[in-house]
């Protein structure tokens, strides 16, 4: 029989693997929530690309829902969002020295994107939504998730695309030397084609769902 | 230092590289103001407005920084001064049109997370533009904003009226006519020299 305490750590465990779980699929930030769409059709021409964007985003989105959540009683209720922007604002710069420093040319292949995570939505709206009224493990859970479920979805983007429109996978040939690539995938179209049949590969599982029950 | 024309940076930043259709810059609003013509073009002005403003204070921002040796508060400097334009317009449409300002609703204070706004800034100075071209750029970029939201707008009304299939519904149709009218701008990259 398990003592009250082990029942309550128990809890708390089930609790951040809730967290850290819907934003994989059930709150996922784009395909359910259409939030920061911007990095996820701009840059996810290519699988590293799109893999590099999502680490950056997941990387500020965690650590600004840290500094949020142990901020939150210190953060006055009128100034909050321009607060969560100014911490958002300081954690992409970081990133963007980082990632200059670690590999220039991804670094210039994002281009202004890596400094346009600050207007992702996504993260103002998990410090506003979840990390603002949380306890640090929670929010970080939560932002954990989010940004893993973000990452996701620009790799389930960026791969499609890589595929169709250039014939790689993360630089690697995947057919033989007589396919045609469709260019028009890797261009800006493509993007809003490929996430456009993901959103209705979803809702017609939904709804396949909905007709059996 | 470019010497691009303005017009031609305006034409670049209107048709050629439009900011929404070809550089996914401010994709919220695109879909989440689009549904009804009248609002769309309102609210395009309310983004061109903003653009033109912070494009103005981001040149003399940038200047001033480079002056005391501090790029990396770039990004935090730009950001502070969007939010400050943004909350001007917001007093602005509240004092004056109370019906615009109730159809805009939340994406009125969401203009200040509108990448296309801070999009502006960062690419002006990256491109170091001089004051003139600047300000061309950003009125293009906002003119390219409106057409994109109208053009949009007026397919989606159109859409209200024809029957689609359930399963596409929603977000997947506007999607995949959002690309289409993407496909139709890149008839425009033949202009660029």
């Amino acid at each position: 029989m398990a003592t009250p305490a082990a029942s309550i750590q128990t809890k708390i465990k089930s609790e951040s693997a809730e967290n850290f779980i819907k934003g994989l699929w059930r709150e996922n930030p784009v395909f359910v929530a259409l939030l920061g769409m911007c990095p996820v059709l701009a840059v996810t021409n290519s699988a590293i690309n799109a893999l590099a964007i999502g680490a950056a985003s997941t990387f500020v989105m965690v650590l600004s829902s840290t500094i949020v959540s142990l901020a939150q009683k210190l953060i006055p209720k009128q100034v909050r969002i321009a607060s969560y922007i100014l911490i958002i604002a300081t954690f992409v710069t970081v990133t963007e020295y980082v990632l200059q420093a670690l590999s220039y040319e991804v670094h210039k292949a994002l281009g202004a994107f890596i400094a346009l995570i600050v207007v992702n939505c996504m993260i103002l709206g998990r410090a506003e939504a979840f990390a603002s009224r949380n306890n640090l493990r929670q929010s970080v859970m939560d932002a954990f998730g989010m940004g893993v479920g973000f990452t996701i979805a620009c790799l389930s983007l960026g791969t499609v695309r890589e595929i169709l429109g250039n014939g790689t996978l993360f630089g690697f040939q995947v057919f033989g030397p007589e396919f045609e690539p469709w260019i028009v995938m890797i261009l800006p179209p493509g993007a809003f084609f490929v996430l456009g049949m993901w959103l209705l590969l979803f809702n017609w599982v939904k709804h396949r769902k909905e007709a059996a029950e | 230092m470019t010497t691009a024309s303005s017009m031609s940076i305006f034409l670049n930043a209107a048709l050629i590289n439009n900011f929404v259709l070809a550089m996914f810059l401010g994709i919220c609003p695109f879909l989440g103001v689009s549904a009804k013509l009248d609002t769309a073009l309102r609210m395009g002005g309310a983004v061109s407005f903003v653009m033109l403003v912070s494009s103005i204070c981001a040149y003399g921002i940038n200047k001033a920084l480079i002056i005391i040796g501090a790029p990396y508060l770039q990004l935090i400097a730009y950001i502070v001064v969007i939010a400050s334009s943004v909350q001007l317009v917001e007093m602005i449409i509240k004092k004056f049109s109370p019906a615009l300002f109730r159809a805009l609703g939340i994406f009125l204070p969401l203009i200040t997370t509108n990448c296309a706004i801070l999009g502006v800034a960062l690419f002006q100075t990256a491109k170091q533009y001089d004051f003139v071209q600047s300000l061309s750029y950003a009125a293009g970029a906002g003119v390219g904003f409106t057409i994109a939201l109208v053009l949009m707008a007026g397919m989606r009304e159109r859409l209200e009226l024809s029957s689609v299939s359930s399963v596409v519904q929603g977000a997947a149709v506007t999607l995949i006519l959002a690309g289409i009218l993407s496909m139709a701008f890149m008839g425009f990259a033949g202009m660029a020299s």
